[in-house]
């Protein structure tokens, strides 16, 4: 029932865009922030676990200090390949270095809705159904909580949504959404729900928790413990720095990374320290700001630049990487939308980062669109295609067809071509028809999208939860919110 | 001899240069210079030549924030000449700024809090986790005009309708005006808690502030 993934594999592109000695000069200079600058963890648990190790606490500023050391020895620990399991076995990411795999994004707070083309503020609904949508797709591999479902209490939001994502979609799921102990700790009782219990869920993680730094050279507490909480169960934590030049981090690019690059590799050493051998992830989504308001921008050339680079440096940690490559900062699906999205999409996956994030949200990850998440999937298709490159040989190289065809003619009757014909790209969405018939109609690659969003979404139907399960995850939730009434 | 001192005033704050707008603004009390004629005749022509090229895309936000630090300078070394003398600066208002409770993101809140200083406003920048009660007890006690509120997550953006209400219920409202901003909230949501202002960006939000109060 449960349909195949899409990803890249195998590829015969590649990129260079930091030479060797450029990784270790940035790795250099990272042991150095860290050790004499500091990172600030501001989680009296974290500060606990950092002074048991021997690191240099202050806790009046929250800010500590690692020996480069004690770092390197603590990420030496991380796995460097692991699997992100799904409801459905067929459905499984291995993250081992060879393959693309591409997500959701998060976390919206507006939709541009499916019927009416109108922005309006996202719910719990569009939560569940974007799961839908997600799991009848080959492109997405996995589920983030695309949008905050701001008509659930807001202590409880979280788990709100995590059961929206498994009652619509047997993948993967990974969420941004939980940053507090409490909340991590229902999500991960709901998850061993799903996957048979506690050791189950070890072996097979069904759940993996993305945490956000705090730029520059922050964390956030809660995160942090929802991290911890996350660890301790065996589900794979990330953490993600969206550093960006001129704002959080420094106006030149290697900086950028330095700023970047210590957040989450003192988060990650962190998680080691507490859980020798825990399955962790590094996250990125840096960029340049806005020169003119500072904001997130989302897309050019710093953006893709940074897209590449952030895979260099995870390779060289051995961990798999979590990349921020789609999320346009345009404000509809249009020509900002497929330059931001393709460019940042392909630089991404010529270094082979294993999880792409995020289709379908514009502007600056703040707005769902269902139009843009299937012309995402187009790109990530267009992408796929390309990085499998070029093969030469004897069979590829056609002589026998080239030399019935010879000088004029064409090779459409060659019966090489029929046998090869398949081999080539199709569009779904990219126009291709002749101009006569484009003017009559005047349609194209939105209308598509949203007639394809809109046909999934009447006809598809996910493999459901299991009725006991969805009552035990209904039970959980309850006691979130009950606990929190009695606060 | 005043009017070549006042263009490399202007021009300390064109540069960005915090130390030499201070060493002006302390030259000009030296040379018994009125502080409200070099601000007014020297620093701030600067301020508004840099918003000039601001707004025409030739200078950008971090021209505009070192600018305003240059300012910011110049003005403090000022400021115990004009209580000397007696003068005051005219400010356009003041603004209690913060962070809400449970939240620690603060690069948007400062940067408004340094173009609201720049521009003319007394900001009082409570920092980050701010708790509701201390932003109603700061506007009290300063005389508020304005309190802005920043939030970055869709969970504690909700306490920025707990902030307005604490302030209706300390009868503090509708005089003191509430203004609001960060990544999640959209002007649905200011609309929807009665906030008085919300803005995109620091700049824009220089412009709401002006118009609250009717400056």
């Amino acid at each position: 029932m449960a349909g195949k993934i899409r990803s890249i594999t195998n590829p015969r592109l590649k990129l260079e865009i930091l030479r060797p000695e450029d990784v270790r000069r940035i790795h250099s200079a990272t042991l150095d922030v860290i050790e004499s600058v500091g990172v600030r963890f501001p989680s009296p648990l974290a500060l606990d676990i950092w002074e048991e190790h021997g690191a240099a606490v202050d806790r009046d500023t929250m800010v500590v200090r690692v020996p480069g050391a004690m770092i390197e020895e603590a990420l030496r620990r991380a796995p460097p390949a692991y699997t992100l399991a799904a409801r459905d076995p067929a459905q499984d990411l291995p993250l081992d270095g060879n393959h693309v795999y591409v997500g959701t994004d998060g976390c919206g707070v507006e939709v541009l809705d499916l019927a009416t083309g109108l922005r309006r503020r996202s719910c719990l609904q569009d939560v569940a159904d974007i799961a839908r949508l997600a799991d009848a797709l080959e492109e997405i591999a996995f589920n983030w909580v695309p949008v905050s479902a701001q008509d659930c209490p807001a202590e409880s939001r979280g788990v709100h949504e995590l059961r929206a994502l498994w009652r619509n979609s047997t993948k993967h799921a990974q969420t941004e959404s939980i940053y507090s102990g409490r909340e991590a700790r229902a999500g991960v009782e709901m998850a061993a729900a799903i996957a048979g219990g506690r050791e189950a869920l070890r072996k097979r993680p069904i759940l993996s928790i993305m945490e956000c730094t705090a730029s520059p050279l922050g964390q956030d507490g809660g995160s942090l413990e929802a991290a911890l909480v996350g660890a301790e169960a065996g589900l794979p934590v990330g953490f993600m720095t969206m550093a960006s030049c001129g704002s959080t981090g420094p106006a030149t690019l290697a900086g950028n990374l330095v700023v970047g690059n210590a957040e989450v590799i003192s988060a990650l050493a962190l998680v080691e320290l507490a859980y020798p051998g825990a399955p962790v992830f590094y996250a990125a989504a840096q960029t340049a700001m806005d020169l003119r308001t500072g904001a997130y921008s989302g897309g050019g050339p710093e953006d893709f630049l940074f897209g590449a680079a952030s895979n260099v440096l995870s390779d060289f940690y051995n961990v798999p990487l979590s990349m921020g490559s789609f999320a346009t900062g345009a404000k509809e699906p249009n020509w900002q939308a497929g330059i931001e999205n393709s460019l940042s999409t392909l630089m991404a996956s010529l270094v082979m980062s294993d999880m792409l994030l995020g289709v379908g949200l514009l502007h600056g990850s703040r707005i769902w669109s269902y139009e843009q998440m299937l012309m995402d999937c187009e790109i990530f298709d267009i992408v796929c295609q390309v990085m499998s490159g070029m093969v030469v040989d004897e069979e590829t190289l056609a002589l026998d067809a080239i030399r019935a065809v010879g000088p004029g003619g064409n090779f459409l009757k060659q019966r090489h071509t029929k046998e090869h014909i398949r081999d080539l790209w199709v569009p779904r969405l990219l126009d291709r028809r002749p101009y006569e018939v484009w003017e009559a109609r005047r349609d194209g690659a939105r209308d598509w999208a949203r007639t394809r969003a809109q046909e999934l979404l009447s006809t598809y139907h996910p493999q459901p939860l299991d009725p006991a399960l969805d009552e035990e995850l209904g039970r959980i939730i309850a006691a979130v919110e009950a606990s929190e009434v009695s606060r | 001899m005043s009017e070549e001192l006042f263009q490399v005033m202007a021009q300390s704050i064109v540069d960005g240069d915090v130390d030499l707008a201070k060493n002006l603004a302390e030259q000009a009390i030296g040379q018994d210079i009125d502080p409200l004629e070099a601000i007014n005749r020297g620093f701030v022509v600067g301020v508004n030549y840099v918003g000039e090229q601001f707004a025409r895309g030739d200078m950008f936000l971090p021209d505009l924030v070192l600018a305003g630090e240059a300012m910011k300078a110049a003005v403090a070394a000022l400021e115990p000449e004009m209580a000397r003398r007696g003068t005051e600066r005219t400010m356009l208002g003041k603004v209690v700024l913060g962070t809400v409770q449970g939240d620690i993101h603060e690069i948007g809140k400062t940067l408004v809090g340094t173009m609201l200083s720049a521009s003319g406003f007394q900001v009082y920048d409570l920092g980050v986790d701010v708790p509701t009660d201390k932003f109603v007890a700061k506007a009290r006690e300063v005389g508020a005009d304005i309190v802005g509120l920043s939030a970055l997550l869709t969970t504690t953006m909700l306490r920025q309708k707990d902030v307005i209400e604490a302030l209706a219920r300390a009868g503090l409202r509708p005089k003191v005006k509430v203004m609001v901003g960060g990544a999640p909230v959209t002007a649905s949501w200011a609309a929807e808690i009665g906030a008085d202002g919300h803005s995109e960006d620091a700049i824009g939000a220089v412009g709401v502030a002006k118009n609250l109060v009717g400056a």
